[in-house]
């Protein structure tokens, strides 16, 4: 039997991305409880247009937790406070009549609102465009099983390249880092076989990059860990840096 | 020597700057509180550490000034840290909250850094540069201890050191890539003992000289 709740919406609504924000308040009221986080924005901004207000900008795609598109800091948490969910598989369900919820964009120098709640991470873009990739020549199809691959490793890759770039892990970040990000591609690629061959050169222009675009620096307060819908593990930022180090070791070209 | 300072140039080349000197600062603290537990031993045997300590001449001098530059290092890039970090967000949240992550040393480290380089150049006013001529060390420690808010400023900053090894002890470790699902709970495990180790092991000092001398 669905029920319905009350709330009260604090929303941070900015017209452009040179404009002034501000936080704007609404009545949320006969919100199902079986509804997802941006359903209830929908049944929001339906009632905005009906009273001809512009309605609340925010970025959504597949609304199955696997696109990385929605993103928000509810009550001061990337995603909203539930573990391993995206915000679209957050359900109301995890509120309570009466409650005041407070929703704020992705902050970060390297991420600029472009509207109320659409931020651009197009800075996670580049990163990749700088190395997050493998330069395989196409051909025949290999043969199945021709390079062995032993199952820890491939799981161990697996669970890096789970990462939907959604970018929570910068949101919660207290310093605005990118690292858990660039550790998941540098993990995910550089523990295959097929990523080696650029593993040195990928790792160091992805953190070449990451700087350039004025993310902040790591300081191993492990709350990306925390808020990452894929609940990627910071062990990838260790293997980050031990390939960084790696890398201008003992590397060539560095 | 180009790649040398484009690697310390760049976010994790800075971190293991901030990871070497940290842990180097481990070995120190170590170092220095066992020879500080001879001040349980009573005013001979503090004295006949420092003398023997002192004898070694040129290597104490040679130790000092490689601290001495381990500390500007692990100052000045923490700063920097500190500050390119507050400038990574310009617009701050309304609303922040834990995600779980974070511990009180990991979200103090520069407030705790802080107040640890206060009490470090206050530490050497008081038993390093200070006239020595006619009084042993001994009587000079005894004598400042003797001041109740000397104990009192000396404990709380013993407090902000073991707050600030608590991260960064098992942060040290993270940096420079030593994570292992084997190893990492230990090195957790360690960082927390270190960080109870330092905490007490200096923080009774001033309170033991303090009962023993008034």
């Amino acid at each position: 039997m669905s029920k319905t709740i009350n709330l009260t919406l604090k929303v941070w609504r900015q017209e452009g991305p040179e404009k002034k924000g501000r936080l704007e308040t609404y009545p949320a009221k006969e919100i199902s409880t079986d509804m997802s986080f941006l359903e209830m924005i929908d049944v929001i901004n339906d009632r905005l247009t009906l009273d001809g207000k512009e309605p609340i900008a925010f970025d959504h795609d597949c609304r199955e937790g696997i696109c990385g598109m929605c993103g928000a800091v509810v009550n001061g948490h990337a995603h909203g406070p539930e573990k391993g969910t995206t915000l679209c598989q957050l359900h109301m369900r995890h509120f309570s009549d009466g409650d005041t919820i407070v929703v704020e964009p992705w902050r970060a120098r390297a991420f600029k609102v472009i509207k109320d709640l659409v931020v651009d991470r197009s800075a996670f873009d580049e990163i990749i465009r700088a190395g997050g990739y493998i330069s395989a020549n196409t051909g025949g199809a290999p043969d199945g099983n021709a390079i062995p691959i032993p199952k820890e490793v491939a799981d161990t890759a697996m669970d890096a390249a789970a990462c939907i770039g959604c970018g929570a892990c910068v949101a919660a970040c207290p310093n605005a880092s990118a690292m858990l990000f660039v550790g998941a591609k540098v993990s995910h690629l550089g523990l295959l076989p097929q990523g080696r061959p650029e593993a040195a050169r990928r790792v160091q222009s992805m953190v070449d990059r990451m700087d350039e675009l004025g993310f902040g620096n790591c300081t191993n307060e492990a709350e990306c860990e925390a808020a990452c819908p894929k609940e990627i593990s910071i062990t990838n930022i260790a293997r980050l840096n031990r390939e960084f180090l790696k890398a201008k070791l003992f590397s060539p070209h560095s | 020597m180009n790649w040398v300072v484009n690697a310390l140039k760049a976010a994790i080349g800075k971190k293991l700057m901030m990871a070497v000197t940290g842990l180097a600062f481990c070995g120190f603290l170590t170092v220095h509180l066992i020879g500080n537990l001879t001040l349980y031993g009573g005013r001979d045997l503090f004295n006949s550490y420092a003398e023997h300590l002192h004898s070694l001449g040129p290597l104490v001098t040679v130790f000092e000034l490689v601290l001495l530059a381990l500390a500007i290092v692990h100052v000045l890039v923490g700063l920097t840290l500190f500050y390119e970090n507050w400038r990574a967000r310009p617009v701050r949240y309304c609303m922040n909250k834990w995600a779980g992550g974070r511990t009180i040393g990991s979200a103090t480290m520069p407030y705790t850094g802080l107040i640890l380089l206060a009490f470090v150049i206050l530490h050497l006013m008081n038993f390093h540069f200070v006239d020595k001529t006619g009084r042993t060390i001994f009587e000079i420690v005894a004598g400042a201890f003797a001041q109740p808010w000397y104990v009192a400023v000396y404990v709380v900053a013993v407090i902000a050191g073991a707050i600030h090894v608590s991260h960064g002890f098992w942060s040290a470790f993270q940096t420079v890539g030593a994570s292992h699902p084997k190893y990492m709970p230990l090195i957790r495990g360690v960082g927390i003992l270190f960080s109870l180790i330092v905490g007490i092991g200096f923080g009774a000092i001033p309170i033991y000289v303090y009962v023993a001398v008034t």
